[in-house]
């Protein structure tokens, strides 16, 4: 659709037709469009896709928003949405002949609800500030991805992101009531409602996860949970990874569904103790992380009982939080587990698998073996209590080829998480990194199956194009008789 | 216990082919809800049974015409549950009934919808392909979720074959609290408790009485019971399934039925028809002559939508309609999964 422009003297004057346009309603400082700032928004967090976009544009109004894509829509212009570009798949990597939208200047919150528990904010602003917004009121906003400081609430929807609480309290899609979005076209439609369930179609699970395929979100209602009177945190140490696997397992079949349930692995727990201090023993094969909020006296009851469970299968060490400072010292080291890691191999490459629980044992024995063929170090760090893995590889970008052998190791860690039953990715979204893998998940025919979706939303194929779903060639031999 | 997805798939393509309606059936416990429509019977009630069921993982699969009173009967060995609780309806309802109608019931804002708890499902589409999305764990955002989006879709965006639910354990103790209250305090009553860290998993209005459920560990549930007080209602499991059933004397007689899903906190809608509140006020049943349009309105003015549940003219629309933008976003959408348009055509919305 677009290949036709691809000589440099057409990109350059369509780059001269869209600011023209652009600057009849953006303030000046809005569009950026000089190589070295641009240089800003050439990756997100996955900084192995670079792409220089034609041009960045930070709008401060969904108004503003709706003429950059009505305007794009008219001239066939691929349109990127960004949000703080924290998103680790690539999925906000620029498109070189289109915008990259930046949703960073729709950053307020709009309205606070505290009898009905609902916030309802602009898509920019940042995870966190939801729940430091609406703390006074008792509440706050569940889903507390690692990277909260940062991540907007509209890459949140676009990932559907989780984090460490959403085995008790659910993923994005489990706290978003309602949201307002763009269509490729620019129209406005609203999602969802104040009410639990809305009649027609439910688009907004649809749509969250979508990884900006779909839509550009321009409005976030959140529901907002009362905060737990009472939360504590048990730290038990194993000597094999197998036992604390059986820990997990055994923890959940007692009925009790803690709030969080992490784990990490020997590279992990040595890493971020080196990093944090937070008394993690080191000389353990794994460690877990389970945290039990709710009414005081259930959390004093579940504590007592999980701290026997842990003892029973076999943890060489169990020691409980007693104020909130150590529970939230234990915390720290696992929330920089990733930068920790960092500290110890020149680069990491995380990745974002999920399996069923009981295959926790024999997907982390297969990981050890491969690491040992690939010659690649892994430090594993993962959400156990829904089996969401983060292996993070460990390389050196300046020796050739070795990135290369990272991504194929990463590739077949994936393959292997669909093989026994799970999926390749569980937060952080296929993007452009994981579009080959999408093949190992997925028939042709489910393949085409999204493809139809895409077209019934965005006909033209102008939002975040060439990510999420791999073009199959059956569809090319059909789009090149299109054309 | 049968899978019988071949021959589901087979009439799908002789549908397809001849262009002819198909009208999707689990149970058959349903035929009140939605609009009147017709067509050639495609019966889900021969493909069913427990495909998979690891107490461990919290997962479930089963084929879709299993009936959920054989799916609670099976959890309930394990002391597990359907978080959802959706009716069972004499016993006649089934999984894919349940996601297809988005029936939930007084958990509802506690431990989330059908929707919610759902991992995965495998459709058979418009064009006669049995495809897979989602799966059995618990994140997964490879691809659109079109498993979810089945929810409420009655049918209309393909045939269900196949359900991955997450499940829960039951709670350590139950007990409901009752306190006598007008509608308006109720309403107030709802908002304050409703914001406070209690083991809540239902509160409901009905009655001039409001009914607090209280599920979790045994000391939560009685340290609750000290702080706000009540009386403490015998057999309340029962009363609870009068509501979840809609048996509840309340739901008697043919006059229309109102499912109102407003915001939690609007006040009393104002009329003189017989309420029942359910949902922590978030839903809103009413027994009313009246047209779609004026329960639109009451809706509107609670910032929800409204629905004519059971009886009335089936004829006519009975949900809340739609927005040009979104009406044209379901057109499209139906044609991407249904391009024939075969699956339970008018079932949702007369021009679907
Ligand atoms: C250290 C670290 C830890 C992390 N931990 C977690 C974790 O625990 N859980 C987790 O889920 N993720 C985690 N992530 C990944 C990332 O933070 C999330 O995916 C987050 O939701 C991305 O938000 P963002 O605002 O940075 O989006 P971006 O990276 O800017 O964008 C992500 C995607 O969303 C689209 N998008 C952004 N805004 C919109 C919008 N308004 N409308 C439509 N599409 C939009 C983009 O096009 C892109 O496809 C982590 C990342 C890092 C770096
Ligand atoms: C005017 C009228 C005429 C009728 N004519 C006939 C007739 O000629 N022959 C006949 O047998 N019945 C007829 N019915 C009954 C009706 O078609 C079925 O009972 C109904 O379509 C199936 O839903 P259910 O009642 O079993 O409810 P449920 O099975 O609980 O289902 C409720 C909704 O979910 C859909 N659904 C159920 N299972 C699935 C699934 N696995 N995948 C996708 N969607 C699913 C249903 O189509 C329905 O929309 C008629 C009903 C009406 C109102």
């Amino acid at each position: 659709m677009y290949s036709s422009v691809t000589s440099t003297s057409s990109f350059e004057t369509r780059k001269k037709l869209l600011i023209e346009e652009m600057a009849k309603f953006l303030p000046s400082d809005s569009i950026i469009a000089d190589e070295e700032t641009l240089r800003v928004y050439e990756c997100d967090g996955l900084s192995a896709y670079c792409e220089r976009p034609l041009l960045t544009v930070l709008p401060d109004s969904v108004e503003n928003v709706q003429k950059i894509l009505k305007l794009c829509h008219r001239w066939g212009v691929p349109v990127v949405a960004r949000g703080a570009g924290t998103g680790l798949s690539a999925g906000a990597t620029p498109s070189p002949e289109g915008i990259l939208l930046s949703l960073a200047r729709l950053n307020r919150i709009l309205r606070i609800d505290p009898e009905a528990r609902t916030a309802t904010v602009q898509p920019g602003v940042r995870n966190l500030a939801i729940s430091q917004a609406v703390e006074p009121m008792g509440l706050f906003y569940a889903p507390d991805p690692s990277s909260q400081i940062a991540c907007t609430i509209g890459g949140n929807l676009a990932e559907n992101a989780g984090g460490a609480h959403c085995l008790k309290y659910g993923l994005t899609v489990h706290n978003v009531l309602a949201f307002e979005m763009l269509t490729a076209e620019g129209e406005r439609v609203r999602v969802g409602g104040q009410g639990l369930d809305n009649c027609g179609f439910d688009l907004l699970p649809l749509i969250i996860g979508s990884e900006g395929l779909l839509g550009v979100i321009t409005e976030i209602t959140v529901k907002l949970l009362p905060s737990p009177d009472a939360a504590q945190v048990i730290m038990a140490a194993f000597d094999s990874v197998e036992k604390a696997g059986d820990a997990v397992a055994g923890v959940i079949a007692k009925g009790i569904i803690p709030a969080a349930l992490e784990m990490m692995d020997r590279y992990a727990i040595q890493a971020a103790e080196d990093f944090v201090r937070a008394g993690y023993p080191t000389n353990v094969e794994a460690l877990l992380l389970c945290e039990i909020d709710g009414v005081r006296e259930e959390v004093a009851e579940y504590v007592e009982q999980v701290e026997d469970l842990f003892r029973e299968l076999g943890a060489v060490a169990v020691r409980t939080s007693q104020s909130d400072a150590e529970r939230a010292l234990l915390w720290k080291g696992r929330k920089s587990a990733f930068p920790a890691v960092g500290r110890i191999s020149p680069d990491y490459y995380c990745m974002d698998g999920v399996i069923p629980r009981s295959q926790l044992s024999y997907v982390l024995t297969r990981m050890r073996e491969m690491s040992e063929e690939y010659g690649l170090r892994v430090a594993n760090v993962f959400h156990a209590g829904d089996g969401n893995l983060h292996p993070l590889i460990m390389f050196d970008a300046n020796v050739p080829g070795e990135f290369e052998k990272t991504e194929e190791f990463g590739g077949r860690i994936l393959e292997l998480c669909v093989a026994v039953g799970g999926c390749i990715t569980g937060e952080h979204g296929v993007g452009l990194e994981k579009i080959r893998q999408m093949r190992s998940q997925f028939s042709d025919s489910e393949l085409e199956q999204f493809h139809a979706v895409k077209e019934a939303f965005d006909p033209g194929g102008v939002l975040n194009p060439g990510k999420g779903v791999p073009i199959l060639r059956r569809c090319q031999e059909y789009r090149s008789i299109g054309n | 216990m049968t899978d019988i997805a071949d021959r589901l798939v087979d009439q799908v393509m002789t549908a397809k082919t001849a262009s002819r309606p198909l009208m999707i059936r689990g149970g058959g416990s349903k035929t009140f809800l939605g609009r009147a429509a017709a067509g050639e019977t495609l019966d889900m009630s021969g493909h069913s049974g427990v495909v998979d069921y690891s107490p461990s993982e919290l997962v479930i699969t089963a084929r879709a015409g299993t009936r959920i009173a054989d799916v609670r009967r099976i959890l309930d060995e394990q002391s597990q549950m359907l978080p959802f609780e959706p009716p069972e309806f004499e016993g006649r309802a089934t999984l894919g009934g349940a996601l297809a109608a988005n029936t939930s019931g007084p958990a509802r804002p506690w431990r989330g919808s059908v929707r919610d708890a759902l991992l995965g499902t495998r459709i058979i589409n418009g064009k006669g392909e049995h495809l897979r999305f989602g799966g059995v764990v618990m994140k997964n955002v490879a691809g659109y979720d079109l498993s979810r989006a089945q929810c409420g879709a009655m049918g209309s965006l393909g045939v269900i074959t196949e359900l991955s639910i997450r499940v829960i354990p039951k709670p350590e103790l139950e007990t409901t609290l009752v306190q006598e209250c007008n509608e308006a305090t109720a309403i107030n009553k709802m908002i304050e408790l409703c914001r406070q860290p209690r083991p809540l998993s239902a509160v409901c209005w009905t009655g001039g009485r409001l009914y607090l459920r209280l599920s979790g560990a045994e000391q939560a549930v009685a340290s609750t019971i000290g702080y706000w007080g009540g009386e403490l209602l015998e057999r309340a499991a029962d009363f609870w399934r009068l509501i979840q059933e809609q048996t509840h004397e309340f739901f008697d007689g043919d006059m229309p039925l109102w499912r109102l899903s407003v915001k939690p906190s609007a006040p009393p809608l104002g009329n003189d028809a017989p309420v029942l509140l359910d949902w922590g006020g978030a839903l809103r049943w009413v027994r009313a002559e009246s047209s779609l349009t004026a329960m639109e309105r009451y809706a509107v003015s609670a910032q929800g939508q409204a629905s004519l549940y059971r009886h009335g003219d089936r004829n006519g629309e009975v949900y809340h309609r739609l927005s040009p933008p979104l009406r044209a976003l379901h057109q499209r959408l139906k044609a991407a999964l249904d391009p024939d348009g075969i699956f339970n055509p008018g079932r949702l919305y007369s021009w679907l």
